[in-house]
């Protein structure tokens, strides 16, 4: 699997920063969510995110590169290949619960298909991880019901402002890869345009069926970047915020 | 000192000291009824086990790796390996029957049985663990810990909590 190494280690380090920075803004509602239910809900998910990414970041130091806390804590801005989703502020609880649909329909989807892929590790990872994703999915689309079609017009309103604001967004998860061709003839993974096929089949259903429009794609331009270390404005601060405990001793022992 | 060649150790020998180690947060359970022991392999001079996690991020899996390192060297071999590994996926089907008790008897509803893939639909049933009512209603899927799901009994309008299923 040495040969594919390069494209390898950019769908993990993807995957990781996406993990980790998504899994650092869900524990952000840690002591704010509206009832105390859901502050357990995004404390939890928060913790299988920050398990995902370390699993990951695991397999690049098995691969040579530094410990997983280095990896995390020490890099800056332009080294993460997260999208830019999973970056953005996290003070609209509407934004919030839309976000955490898109996304993990997407992650439920990519681990699904990295079951059967040729690098056994994300194999093994991708089914273990399966059966935690289904309880965010299930928590995720719970609330798109709640306050989509068994919901006010306020409830709605402000979940179908923060999908129009979010979707250029999450299409950013499947933004293009060099390596993309180069995982898919390697059985690694098929590629981000295949999950975005998959995904588009799955998610635009669970919108509209729960009260929802979705925005046409002919109509929204994807916000592309965050692959290739450009990010929005809300990276840099949420990185400082981060990493504050670890940069006041970065060799302590926890 | 146990006077013990790895000649005459079986696996039960070293299933039976594992059934020491606890999980801290879960003390009432073995790390053997939980089944996140997936192989205990025995070499004329080591022994090697593999554990599961039971969550990725489960916060307690170094504290049980470094019991079980430690309750290892009790055997006369050279060398005690610990893996924690994926390739047996742990599910709470894994779960012994004197696991699923240890849980109800402490207040714990044990998780439901499924074939094949289970759905997080199966949540919404559980029977209460203080006075067996299946008129319960799931209140959140997430709980105090990752492997837990909070209810109330509609019965004896009790707050409780279910060892979730996964899968």
């Amino acid at each position: 699997m040495i040969e594919h190494r390069h494209a390898l280690e950019d769908l993990l380090f993807r995957m990781a920063d996406d993990a980790l920075i998504y899994g650092h803004r869900n524990s952000e509602w840690t002591g704010l969510a509206p009832i105390l239910e859901e502050d357990i809900a995004f404390s939890s998910i928060a913790q299988d995110k920050l398990g995902h990414a370390l699993a990951l970041y695991r397999m690049l130091a098995d691969m040579g590169h530094a410990q997983p806390d280095t990896l995390a804590f020490t890099r800056n801005e332009r080294e993460f290949r997260c999208c830019q989703l999973v970056e953005l502020p996290t003070q609209d609880y509407a934004v919030a619960l839309m976000r955490h649909a898109l996304f993990d329909i997407a992650e439920q989807i990519r681990y699904e298909m990295l079951e059967s892929s040729a690098f056994r590790p994300l194999a093994e990872l991708a089914r273990k991880v399966r059966g935690e994703i289904k309880y965010h999915v299930f928590h995720a689309t719970s609330w798109l019901r709640m306050l989509g079609s068994n919901g006010t017009d306020e409830s709605r309103a402000r979940m179908q402002a923060a999908l129009d604001m979010l979707f250029p967004y999450a299409l950013g998860i499947f933004e293009p890869s060099r390596y993309d061709e180069e995982l898919s003839t390697s059985g690694i993974f098929p590629g981000e345009a295949e999950l975005q096929h998959r995904w588009l089949d799955e998610i635009v259903p669970v919108l509209e069926n729960s009260g929802y429009r979705v925005p046409s794609l002919d109509a929204v331009e994807p916000v592309y970047g965050g692959r290739s270390g450009y990010h929005s404005e809300h990276l840099g601060p949420l990185l400082d915020e981060m990493t504050a405990v670890f940069r006041l001793d970065p060799d302590a022992e926890w | 000192m146990v006077t013990m060649s790895t000649a005459t150790l079986t696996t039960d020998d070293v299933l039976a000291a594992l059934a020491q180690v606890h999980d801290p947060e879960l003390p009432m359970l073995s790390i053997v009824d939980m089944g996140i022991v997936t192989s205990v392999e025995i070499a004329p001079d080591s022994i090697s086990v593999a554990i599961t996690p039971t969550f990725v991020g489960c916060p307690a899996l170094t504290m049980i790796e470094r019991a079980v390192r430690e309750t290892l060297q009790q055997f006369p071999v050279e060398r005690v390996e610990v893996r924690v590994d994926y390739s047996t996926p742990w599910t709470t089907n894994r779960m012994t029957e004197r696991g699923r008790q240890a849980l109800a008897e402490h207040g714990l509803a044990p998780p439901p049985r499924f074939e094949g893939d289970f759905e997080p639909a199966i949540l919404l049933n559980a029977q209460c663990p203080y006075c067996g009512s299946t008129n319960t209603h799931l209140r959140s899927p997430f709980g105090a810990a990752l492997c837990r799901a909070v209810y109330y009994c509609n019965d004896c309008r009790q707050a409780f909590e279910q060892f979730k299923p996964v899968g």
